[in-house]
């Protein structure tokens, strides 16, 4: 801030708006793409138009990709400075996913 | 002005106010520092009661009945209500002013935090007066807690619950404190080793506390809801109990002895003034035990029948965990080494610590070999394992903490002479108790058996143990004795009794209720001790004088442990009256509506003014 004194002021008010326009029109996409996103989960179980087989890793994918959206764009976790809270969310993520791990081998090999 | 002579005037019951208000770290280390303590004392009493009936065979001086909840009671006491409090406790008195903090990250979530540790212990207890304690060991096995009858076990759950939850908030405050408000130039590489090993164990509450309260969950819907997680004639599987116990308890033994490593690497320092011997190793080495210990937790499970491979993956996991443990040791004792060492109680308690840590390390190392446990699970060596490391390692180092921290936290330097006498008694008692019990265990004697039988050869070791516990007693009766002389005429505190090296020194004992008038600027590791050496031996401050931003106590937090409170007996009693539903939602809805409250009402606390700062930095000059 400081050291922007020569830029004009008005310049810099209309550059934040247009960022935050941008950002809106992010989140508003992402939502719109989440809410596709439930919508193609539930069809697909409802209507039983794909096999077992196919349906469950599907949706697996689809849950990662939502949890992706909800962590990037709805957490910000995109933006800068925010190392830490991804670092935590990794470490839990990991910390999981090794017990999990830990519990399935345990009981089916 | 001290807070003693200021509550004099003021009267008890204002000074009861204070604290059912306050938000203030220092204030909420005291509260921690007293419910720990008396859930301790309870938890010792409990443990005498064990030893007794444990003194000669076939002895009756408690019922089998009783006998069970007292080992349980004296579990469940000891580490979720003594042990890992009084340590919050430490880490809420120091760890802010080890980083040039004013307070934590979310001083209200501070108190909400305690509050709900003291309802959910008070809750555990009070089941003694309710028709009986839980009496299904402090892991509360799915298949013991099934059978249990009465209602024991439900309190476990609800006190638990209550109590975990209040942990969980101060770990993430804790989190949040460290890596948001550490003063200019404390870069994370600088920080003191207990505000590292208070940052390491708060990441292990963080991920080891759900677990826990997912099984609680789980067993609660069990035996009140009659569903059959656990049930395998319903076709539930108890298995799944023991593993989710262990995947937050292994985590949990860790939560009770990093916050002392790192305390201990001060103690040293401090007191063979010498900069920490490799600093960075011992900052890696704490990371690498917290990574492993979510890796191991099997080796509690080894003789459950996981099978020859994943008995030995755990237990190659469990036997890594010892190398940066060992590391450890060793960095402390390079530390003293060629250090002008000052052998007062503080460093009596480190120093003792060291050996009777590294037997306790010894024996989990054998206990790790997963064909050896097939002897060991489940007798006294197992007994005398975990106090090794947890006597040796927590217990003692809370006393070295509160020896070191006593002058910063109230204002008075505890009596030398009391503290070393109390010290010998305890260091002697306890290895009387615990030592000989390797041997019992060898010998086949089972943990949590109500009486052993004559000509076993039992009988001489257990005495030896009896008599050592109550030796533990006196040694710890002592230090109340301590506390209590160095309340009524213990000399006064300076500053910096120690010639300490990091923060919390630079600041008067007790620190004022702001800390820092001014956040100081830090220039290294030790930064006390630099300035001492390369300046004139004052913090330089970080920051223009400013009004300073407090905020407001609140009774809100002890409300909103009292709702929880209340709900917890609702659902405890709803399986046999319906009347219990309106203490049920009643509590939920309090509480709840407590929340309410706090979110809505706007409280934007209030400013110190500058003149008010500046005149207590003239003081300070003079
Ligand atoms: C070198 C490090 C360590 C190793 C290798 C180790 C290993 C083990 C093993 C294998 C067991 C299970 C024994 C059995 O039930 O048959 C055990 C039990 C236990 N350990 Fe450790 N341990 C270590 C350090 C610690 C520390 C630092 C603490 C706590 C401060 C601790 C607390 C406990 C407790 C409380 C139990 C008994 C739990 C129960 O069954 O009630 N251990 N340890
Ligand atoms: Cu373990």
């Amino acid at each position: 801030m400081t050291d922007n004194s020569n830029l004009d002021v008005k310049d810099s008010e209309s550059f934040r708006r247009q960022k935050s326009k941008e950002e809106m029109q992010k989140q508003l996409i992402s939502f719109a793409l989440m809410i596709v996103f439930t919508f193609i989960a539930f069809a697909m179980v409802a209507t039983e138009s794909i096999s077992r087989m196919y349906v469950i890793p599907i949706l697996f994918i689809m849950a990662i990709v939502q949890a992706g959206f909800q962590f990037y764009y709805f957490m910000h976790m995109k933006e800068k400075n925010h190392e830490m809270p991804a670092t935590f969310i990794f470490g839990g993520v990991w910390a999981a996913f090794l017990t999990l791990a830990g519990l399935v081998v345990i009981s089916w090999w | 002005m001290s807070s003693i002579t200021a509550t004099n005037k003021r009267g008890f019951g204002a000074f009861l106010w204070d604290y059912l208000t306050t938000v203030d770290h220092k204030k909420i280390a005291h509260l921690y520092l007293a419910g720990g303590g008396f859930f301790f004392i309870l938890g010792g009493l409990e443990a005498l009661v064990i030893r007794i009936q444990l003194i000669k065979p076939q002895n009756d001086f408690v019922s089998a009945g009783f006998f069970n909840e007292m080992i349980t009671m004296h579990g469940t006491t000891m580490i979720f209500l003594a042990g890992m409090p009084i340590l919050i406790g430490l880490m809420n008195a120091a760890m802010p002013l080890q980083i040039g903090a004013r307070d934590v990250a979310f001083p209200f979530l501070n108190s909400l935090s305690f509050w709900l540790f003291f309802f959910g212990g008070v809750l555990l207890n009070v089941s003694f007066l309710l028709g009986g304690a839980p009496d299904a060991g402090w892991t509360s096995y799915a298949s013991l807690a099934m059978q249990s009858p009465g209602r024991g076990v439900d309190f476990y759950i609800a006190g638990l619950q209550i109590a975990g939850a209040g942990t969980l908030m101060g770990g993430i405050n804790f989190l949040a404190t460290i890596i948001t408000m550490r003063a200019p130039g404390m870069t994370y590489m600088r920080m003191p080793l207990f505000t590292w090993a208070t940052f390491i164990t708060s990441v292990l509450i963080l991920f080891a506390f759900p677990p826990l309260t997912i099984n609680l969950f789980l067993l609660m819907f069990d035996r009140m809801f009659d569903t059959a997680f656990f049930d395998v004639a319903l076709g539930g599987n108890t298995i799944i109990y023991q593993h989710l116990f262990w995947i937050f308890g292994h985590p949990e033994v860790y939560i009770l002895i990093l916050p002392l490593f790192g305390l201990f690497s001060e103690v040293f320092s401090t007191f063979s003034r010498k900069r920490l011997f490799g600093y960075t190793a011992m900052v890696f080495a704490t990371m690498l035990i917290a990574f492993l210990g979510f890796m191991v937790w099997a080796h509690h499970m080894f003789t459950v029948g996981l099978g020859p491979v994943a008995n030995s993956i755990f237990a190659v996991g469990t036997m890594a965990i010892a190398v940066p443990t060992g590391i450890k040791i060793f960095n402390w004792i390079l530390t003293m080494w060629g250090g002008q060492v000052t052998v007062n109680s503080a460093m009596l308690w480190a120093l003792g610590f060291i050996p009777s840590f590294t037997i306790g390390g010894m024996t989990g190392v054998m206990l790790g070999s997963a064909v050896a446990d097939y002897q060991y699970h489940d007798t006294y060596f197992v007994v005398a394992h975990f106090h090794y490391v947890i006597v040796g390692g927590t217990i003692f180092g809370i006393f070295s903490g509160l020896h070191y921290w006593w002058p910063k936290m109230f204002g008075r330097v505890l009596n030398e002479t009391l503290g070393k006498v109390g010290f010998w008694f305890f260091f002697i008692g306890f290895h009387l108790t615990f030592f000989i019990q390797h041997f019992l265990g060898l010998m086949g004697m089972p943990r949590r058996y109500w009486v052993f039988l004559h000509d076993q050869g039992l009988e001489l070791g257990n005495l030896i143990s009896t008599i050592g516990a109550f030796a533990m007693a006196v040694g710890s009766t002592i230090f109340i004795i301590n506390i209590v002389v160095t309340a009524v005429k213990g000399e006064k505190a300076v500053a910096d009794p120690w010639d300490g090296r990091t923060l919390e020194w630079s600041v008067s004992s007790p620190p004022p209720y702001y800390n820092f008038e001014q956040v100081p600027l830090v220039r290294g590791l030790d930064p006390l001790w630099i300035e001492k050496m390369e300046g004139d031996g004052t913090m330089p401050p970080g920051e223009p004088l400013d009004d300073v931003h407090m905020p407001n106590g609140s009774f809100l937090p002890f409300l909103m442990g009292l709702g929880f409170f209340v709900a917890g007996f609702g659902f405890i009693y709803q399986t046999d009256y319906t009347m219990a539903y309106l203490a049920l939602y009643g509590g939920m809805a309090f509480a709840i509506g407590c929340m309410a409250v706090r979110s809505v009402k706007d409280d934007y606390g209030y400013y110190i003014p500058k003149e008010e700062l500046q005149k207590a930095l003239e003081g300070e000059a003079k």
